[in-house]
């Protein structure tokens, strides 16, 4: 079966991709490389998307996120010119809070990795019945505005709230 | 094959990285870019999910995720600009007025 191969070292390629780029993404002191990173790491993600019959939420994730999100954090990082990170031990972990950190992450991957991967083995079904529907952006249209209206509404109020509480926190004082 | 494992995987993964970055990072606006993985990681559950169970409820949550990060952003990225009004600095540290 080489099509069901090929998703897979698709799917490896673009893991490898979103994993080295997101550590990359922590582990810079640039900023502005740290935002460059990410968007490399989204890229990564639509093309998981792909895989899983999701086209429309791929073409929204880069437009959205790589288009508009991380184009506003890149304003806010040539704005305030801070291109380095002040080298100082937290205060609030103690002198070993950074070795504490980083074992208490591994720690949460590793029961990530080891819960997730104990479910017992449920691969994708390849029906075309079952991956039409879900790739159809009518359907996600019709979900959203007939299911999930009230959630839509309630959404857009956020976002008005938002928009005027960051022109109100972000302005100068008089 | 290409199982359900593999993207929750992947998703710990990626929220395990997220939070090591909000852990041991000194600089705010890194700091929410490590919660924009975290949320990313979740996205991707979701999607993955939703593509089991064979409904689109999972891409339509992703949806509104994403407006929320956008909405989180913008209002992060506010606050950030005016902390650093006051302190010229992003690191957290330096704002510790409120602790008890």
């Amino acid at each position: 079966m080489p099509a069901i191969s090929l998703h897979l070292v698709a799917f490896y390629a673009f893991a490898a991709i979103a994993v080295v780029a997101s550590l990359l993404v922590v582990g810079q002191r640039n900023p502005m490389h740290s935002v460059m990173l990410l968007i490399v790491s989204f890229g990564a993600l639509s093309g998981l998307y792909v895989l899983l019959d999701a086209p429309f939420t791929a073409v929204t994730q880069i437009i959205v996120y790589a288009g508009a999100i991380m184009v506003l954090f890149l304003f806010v990082v040539m704005l305030l010119n801070a291109h380095t990170e002040d080298e100082m031990v937290p205060v609030a972990l103690g002198p070993h809070g950074m070795k504490i950190a980083v074992v208490l992450s591994i720690a949460l991957a590793g029961e990530a990795v080891w819960a997730f991967s104990r479910i017992s083995t449920s691969v994708f079904s390849t029906d075309p019945g079952v991956t039409g529907p879900i790739s159809s952006v009518a359907r996600i249209g019709i979900g959203i505005f007939t299911t999930h209206a009230f959630a839509f509404e309630v959404t857009s109020i956020l976002i008005l709230v938002a928009m005027v509480g960051a022109v109100v926190i972000a302005r100068r004082e008089p | 094959m290409l199982s359900l494992n593999h993207f929750l995987v992947l998703s710990g993964i990626l929220f395990s990285i997220g939070t090591a970055g909000v852990f041991l990072r000194r600089n705010l606006i890194t700091i929410l870019l490590s919660i924009e993985i975290m949320l990313n990681a979740v996205n991707l559950t979701f999607v993955a999910v939703g593509r089991y169970l064979g409904t689109v409820d999972g891409q339509i949550i992703t949806f509104f995720v994403m407006t929320v990060a956008a909405a989180e952003a913008a209002v992060g990225l506010a606050l950030v600009i005016s902390l650093f009004r006051h302190r010229q600095t992003l690191s957290p540290d330096a704002f510790t007025t409120l602790r008890w």
